[in-house]
């Protein structure tokens, strides 16, 4: 998998490159506009995360010319402005998804596999794990082979956690993802912990061979067993 | 009081002295004036009586007023040249036309001396004058008659008028006062040239107005886009650095202390690019809203973080409520509002939710007492047990409230503190 990322901030994209490493991806960066273009026309990525204000140029120029050299990389927008009209156009002029400033690495890396996912054309929409099998389209998981019931939050919070395999999922972020983007309230995070000791249970019934390990207080991380 | 009034109060009073003080003067110049012409009248008389005697000295017999206005008394020379000829007002006893007996009537009186073959004088002669209290009386009537008078016609003329003449102002008043910014600035019709300078005035100020507030505005917008950057690095940088592991418990508590203050940050920030979007009226993507539809999605979200509060939600449907909205702020506003609800309960607490034809009600248990509604939805205003709150939340619900016109009233009744959202 080859990622292009276009972030002007040095330090925002150091992080990004660190972190998608991680993921085992290869990783090209870009920091403004005519190197970005330059590196879009000569090669092919599988995903590009585009940050829309650039050094000499906006990031969704960019995206027109991609998509005007008929390239079908997945794009990923990365903005600070969580404008309605970007993110319209955005979508409209063909990119995948739209993330705004400042965002979890667990989502980033959600949103990243959940397009390459979607584009992939093998009309497979199943994430395995181990023994398990969390498929997308019909909501359902399987550990060997047996259908193990998870109500909608449990199922997100598991697909979650598959996407971000070995990766820190704050709880933050995960409250985020499953509970909705409204920020406002004082949210303690602490109701989380039942919803991972169910979750928990449920795995370990089904004898799942992963596990949700506690990190720090902080936050969760999934790792097999 | 308005200003028509006002100005009548003035005119009346005003007036009311200058027709009192004209009525005396008229009074006097007119008495002096009927003086003057019966004085020359009784001048005329003498002359024809002194020329009558000459041919006829029976006229020299008359002495008394009974049947004449004039009586002759023989005098010595000496009384004759010291009488000067002098007119006098005073009474006599007589009977007018339109009296039954007689009666002491106020006349004129001329008194002169003459000389008639070596024969000396006195002369009286009487003119009956205007009795002056009848005058009086008359002018008063008159007078009052005028004062009224003038004063119904400038009540008339002033209504007219001077509510033409005002007409563009109050059309002016009126637009201001419905005036909002973001709408188009009053303007007066007229060319009348105050209220045109006032509209000059009134404009300049509120275009002054207008532009600090759009400065405002977009700082705000401005400074939390700018923010948003270093936020991400700053949460990115952190996640990375716990997930590399090997860190001491109390490195781990401090970097974890460290990310919720972030995540504060984060909040605050996100919730005023959220009131800068619904000011700059950013949002209205507006379509047909079910927002029994919204009750349900969000309680269904919040109903883990409400189980871990010991709260019960429970939502009555009485009727199906749709309205043409902006989903995502629909939205804002019911998830706001739930969990203001779930946060700020007691243990054990509930909360209400009433779906009807026209109105959401929200109503939960929380501390006893009511809360003042005019900090409750301002910014920042935060009760003691929220030091995590942004403080932004009642306020992001009013911004929507206002602009979408649906407005939000809180109450507390029966131990319950209660949100009503008028929606239509």
């Amino acid at each position: 998998m080859k990622i292009l990322i276009v972030e002007d901030e040095k330090a925002l994209l150091e992080t990004l490159v660190a972190s998608l490493t991680k993921e085992h991806f290869v990783i090209e960066t870009a920091s403004d506009f005519r190197s970005a273009s330059e590196k879009m026309a000569l090669y092919d990525y599988d995903c590009i995360l585009l940050d829309i204000m650039l050094p000499h140029g906006s990031g969704l120029e960019l995206l027109q010319q991609l998509k005007q050299d008929g390239k079908t990389a997945n794009v990923i927008i990365i903005s600070a402005k969580d404008s309605l009209d970007d993110k319209l156009k955005g979508l409209e002029w063909g990119a995948d998804d739209y993330l705004t400033k400042p965002f979890h690495i667990a989502e980033l890396n959600a949103r990243i596999k959940a397009v390459i996912r979607r584009n992939k054309l093998d009309g497979k929409n199943t994430i395995e794990m181990t023994n398990m099998v969390l498929d997308l389209t019909e909501r359902t998981f399987f550990v060997n082979q047996q259908n193990v019931p998870l109500n909608r939050k449990e199922f997100d919070i598991l697909n979650y956690f598959m996407l971000n395999k070995n990766r820190l999922v704050t709880k933050t972020a995960l409250a985020e993802h499953v509970w909705g983007d409204n920020t406002d309230q004082a949210d303690n995070y602490d109701f989380i912990y039942y919803q991972i000791k169910n979750l928990r249970k449920k795995l370990n019934e089904a004898q799942a061979e992963i596990e949700i390990e506690a990190v720090y207080g902080i936050g969760y991380k999934l790792i097999e067993t | 009081m308005k200003l028509l009034n006002k100005s009548l109060i003035y005119l009346s009073v005003s007036l009311f002295f200058i027709i009192g003080v004209w009525s005396v003067v008229f009074y006097f110049n007119l008495l002096s004036e009927i003086k003057e012409s019966v004085d020359e009248g009784l001048d005329n008389y003498k002359r024809q009586i002194v020329a009558t005697a000459h041919k006829d000295p029976s006229v020299l017999d008359k002495n008394n007023f009974d049947d004449g206005f004039f009586v002759i008394r023989e005098i010595t020379q000496n009384e004759a040249f010291a009488i000067r000829d002098t007119y006098l007002d005073t009474s006599v006893m007589m009977q007018d036309a339109d009296d039954d007996k007689p009666e002491l009537e106020p006349v004129r009186m001329l008194i002169t001396a003459f000389e008639n073959n070596g024969q000396y004088y006195e002369l009286r002669i009487i003119n009956s004058m205007v009795e002056e209290d009848d005058l009086v009386e008359e002018l008063f009537a008159e007078a009052l008659i005028l004062y009224f008078v003038l004063m119904t016609l400038i009540i008339l003329i002033n209504n007219l008028v001077l509510k033409r003449l005002w007409q563009p102002f109050y059309t002016f008043l009126n637009q201001l006062k419905s005036y909002r910014i973001g709408k188009s600035f009053p303007q007066v019709n007229t060319k009348t040239q105050e209220f045109n300078d006032l509209q000059k005035a009134v404009t300049i100020l509120l275009q002054h107005n207008v532009e600090t507030f759009e400065q405002q505005k977009q700082f705000i917008g401005n400074a939390s886009h700018e923010l948003q950057t270093p936020l991400a690095i700053a949460t990115n940088k952190l996640e990375l650095l716990i997930e590399k592991g090997n860190l001491k418990p109390e490195e781990a508590e401090n970097i974890a202390e460290v990310m919720h203050i972030v995540e504060r940050l984060v909040r605050l920030n996100k919730s005023l690019l959220l009131l800068t979007k619904i000011e700059n009226q950013q949002f209205l993507d507006n379509q047909t809203v079910s927002f029994n539809e919204v009750v349900k999605q969000n309680v269904n979200d919040l109903e883990e973080i409400a189980e871990y509060k010991n709260v019960k939600i429970t939502v009555s449907e009485k009727a199906e409520l749709t309205a043409q909205m902006d989903i995502s702020l629909a939205n804002v506003v019911v998830s706001n509002l739930l969990r203001n609800a779930i946060f700020h309960n007691l243990e054990n607490g509930v909360v209400n939710v009433e779906i009807s034809e026209n109105a959401i009600v929200i109503s939960n248990t929380g501390i006893n007492a009511p809360i003042n509604q005019q900090k409750l939805f301002s910014r920042f205003h935060k009760t003691q047990n929220d030091s995590n709150g942004t403080g932004l939340g009642l306020a992001i619900v009013k911004a929507v409230c206002d602009l979408y016109e649906f407005p939000i009233t809180y109450r507390y009744q029966d131990g319950l503190h209660i949100f009503e959202w008028n929606i239509k």
